[in-house]
């Protein structure tokens, strides 16, 4: 077993949330695991992304080789094109809908999309959306990750498990919105393989 | 035995605290600073009440931590590697004096920039000073090697360099924890003048670390972590230092690909584990994360001998972080790549946050000096960086702490007016207050905005020593009263703050000008721990 996933986002936006509830179920799951972060500079609203492996082997590079990236997640869709360079021929690509919009050249929207729906396998998803829906907007990146979690080889338990343990220490209501928006993220996903 | 996922830095940390620490001492960095974070954020650090208060800068964070060592305990320091230059005066001279309690001096190198001024690699410090080097490959074995740092240390009387680079420090695993070793008691030195740096005392003292530098390579704590494997195919040898051998155990492990490999973590570098591999191959690669550090040795002037590849002969790129697709070109495996990047997506650089006190400064002081045109504002390392990007292009430097003071008090001397630094509070107390010093007795006319968020902005929000005394400082180092000026960057009041900077700007001698109000990420975090705690 191996995942190879990269995440994806702007500066500020918590992608690092994502990568800490993998982590957390691969240790539980006593997998091997390196996870990459960027700290400094490019968290003020910057482009930033992370390496996330784990594997039933011990893994050597914490950075994941270009064209083996079984995964990509991300909570902003323009960031999502940027690591199309590591995603392997049958990758998936799994996006949140809605742009962050910090620069002033960003582009059109619907050219965004047209470039995400290139990528063989793909799924959009307005994770903003359903957070709101399930609760607080700041759930989107749970939502992301359940609509993800299909192409992770970890059991629903585990990731669950370590949803429960990262928000924790802000009290239950809190950790049921996240729990909320991880399995509204993972329906939607399974609606569209339907 | 307990398992946590940790950084690397965070491991290091934890290393040290499980090792006897008696003291943290650093001035945030990147990649350096989760390290101090880590040791201020541990309950067991607390309970055993650790110091770990941030420093001013990384030269008086070394000097404490020679200090504690005097006293016998053990001390680690940490900071980036440009970090390094600053403390370089203390960590050279601490090889000369020797050390009693063991300390480590982490040193965070930033290979492709990421978040610096240059890439300068660490190891050749520890040469330069005659220190054992350590170079972790992975998390688990930076948090084995600080123990045996610290033994090092103390068995050699010596102060350890222990050098990292951002991809270690910035990556998570997970680290399998050992016993925890008590701390050292207060000792002094047992012989009443070692670190008394006399001429007459210091000769001898070099005479010892000339002789020990030669015995450390065949330390046991040292070789250990220089491991020599044969392989079957001896067309090639590979030398992979430090991180540089999870990029080839990447590339050549579960593969028939079967070198001889010489894995080198630890320094001063093996040299009969380097001879044993290169007199049975026929030429070898050299893997480095950093600078050629070791490939420069082996070349030698003559360049004449065995075949050698590596970052100068275009093998591996001269410049930048390693990664496991160059690692495959050098080895000529064949790399993969996805598809590129499609042309509409759009660089992303790093913007000053929406409501930055920064942005505010910026506005007013781009007008303020509209009637004396472009080229004079000098600048400094931090958040307030960006002001050299667009919209703004309002600075004309950004070169090491405390040169945006320096470098306007020398150009005003060559003439240049007005000239006008631009520096943030905790820069301005790292290494700003002795240039300022120097404007103040020779009375030059320059502008000194010291652009006060009352926190060390770009690492992440550390406690910056500035807080709440910048007045007292600028007025004891003799700035004028009348011509230290303290304002509130907010669009409200622009009209004001542009006044006060141009009329500031007219005067000639020394002014300060305090654009003083708390980063937005601060306020932000500090409001929401109020809340949680009502």
């Amino acid at each position: 077993m191996k995942n190879d996933i990269i995440l994806s986002g702007v500066g500020g936006q918590g992608i690092l949330s994502i990568a800490a509830a993998i982590g957390l179920a691969a240790v539980s799951n006593d997998l091997f695991l390196k996870q990459s972060e960027v700290h400094g500079m490019s968290q003020r609203g910057g482009d930033v992304q992370s390496h996330l492996r784990i594997s039933d082997k011990p893994v050597f590079s914490d950075l994941i080789p270009y064209g083996k990236a079984d995964l990509i997640i991300s909570v902003e869709p323009m960031e999502s094109l940027r690591y199309l360079p590591w995603l392997s021929k049958e990758g998936w690509l799994v996006t949140n809908a809605i742009p962050f919009i910090n620069i002033p050249d960003y582009p059109v929207v619907g050219d965004i999309v047209n470039e995400i729906k290139k990528v063989k396998n793909h799924i959009i998803i307005d994770a903003d959306t359903i957070a709101k829906e399930v609760g607080s907007t700041r759930a989107g990146n749970m939502v992301i990750l359940g609509a993800a979690s299909r192409f992770i080889d970890m059991s629903e338990a585990s990731i669950l498990g370590a949803i429960k343990k990262l928000f924790g220490r802000k009290g239950e209501a809190i950790v049921e919105i996240n729990l909320k928006a991880f399995r509204a993220g993972k329906e939607y996903s399974a609606v569209l393989r339907s | 035995m307990e398992r946590l996922l940790l950084l690397g830095d965070e491991a290091i940390a934890q290393a040290a605290l499980d090792a006897g620490l008696s003291g943290m001492y650093a001035y945030p960095g990147t990649p350096s600073t989760e390290i101090m974070e880590y040791i201020q954020s541990s309950k067991d650090a607390s309970d055993r009440n650790i110091h770990r208060d941030w420093s001013s800068n990384e030269k008086t964070a070394i000097e404490a931590a020679l200090g504690m060592s005097y006293a016998g305990k053990r001390a680690m320091v940490a900071m980036k590697h440009v970090g390094l230059n600053v403390a370089a005066d203390g960590f050279i001279n601490s090889a000369m004096t020797g050390i009693n309690g063991g300390l480590i001096v982490v040193s965070a190198d930033d290979p492709s920039m990421h978040s610096s001024q240059n890439e300068q690699d660490s190891r050749f410090y520890g040469k330069f000073a005659m220190v054992p080097c350590f170079e972790p490959s992975n998390q688990q074995e930076a948090y084995e090697m600080i123990f045996d740092a610290f033994e090092a240390s103390e068995k050699y009387k010596l102060p350890v360099l222990f050098r990292i680079t951002t991809r270690l420090a910035h990556s998570r695993a997970s680290i399998r924890l050992r016993r925890v070793i008590p701390e050292k008691k207060l000792t002094l030195p047992s012989d009443p003048v070692q670190f008394v740096l006399l001429p007459a005392i210091a000769r001898k003292k070099y005479k010892v670390l000339l002789s020990s530098y030669e015995s450390l390579r065949y330390d046991n704590r040292i070789s250990k972590y220089n491991l020599f494997k044969d392989g079957r195919y001896r067309e090639l040898g590979i030398i992979a230092c430090g991180i540089a051998y999870n990029y080839l155990m990447e590339n050549i492990s579960n593969t028939d690909i079967d070198f001889p490999v010489l894995k080198i973590s630890a320094y001063p570098f093996p040299k009969d584990l380097i001879i044993d591999l290169t007199s049975r191959c026929k030429e070898v690669l050299i893997l480095e994360e950093g600078a050629p550090f070791i490939e420069e040795s082996l070349r030698g002037i003559l360049d004449n001998g065995l075949r050698i590849y590596g970052r100068l002969d275009g093998t591996v790129p001269r410049d930048g972080e390693l990664n496991p697709s160059i690692v495959a070109r050098a080895l000529g495996l064949p790399v993969s790549y996805g598809e590129d990047v499609p042309s509409i997506v759009k660089m992303r650089p790093p913007s000053f946050c929406k409501g930055c006190g920064h942005a505010d400064m910026f506005n007013a002081l781009i007008e303020a000096l509209k009637p004396f045109g472009p080229g004079r504002v000098f600048s400094d390392i931090g958040c307030y960086t960006l002001g050299a990007l667009p919209p703004y292009n309002a600075i004309n430097s950004c070169v090491d702490m405390g040169a945006s003071v320096t470098m306007a008090v020398g150009a005003a001397d060559a003439g240049l007016f007005p000239t006008v630094a631009v520096i943030g509070d905790s820069t301005f107390t790292h290494s700003g207050m002795t240039g300022l010093l120097d404007a103040v007795v020779k009375k030059s006319p320059v502008t000194i905005i010291i652009s006060d968020n009352s926190t060390t902005g770009m690492t992440g929000g550390q406690k910056s020593q500035a807080t709440g005394r910048l007045e007292q400082i600028c007025e004891g180092l003799g700035v004028l009263k009348e011509h230290l000026k303290v304002l509130v960057p907010l669009h409200k009041n622009h009209d004001e703050n542009v006044r006060i900077m141009r009329a500031e700007f007219e005067y000639k001698d020394v002014s300060v000008i305090i654009a003083s109000r708390e980063c937005i990420q601060t306020a932000t975090k500090r409001k929401r721990t109020d809340a949680s705690n009502e």
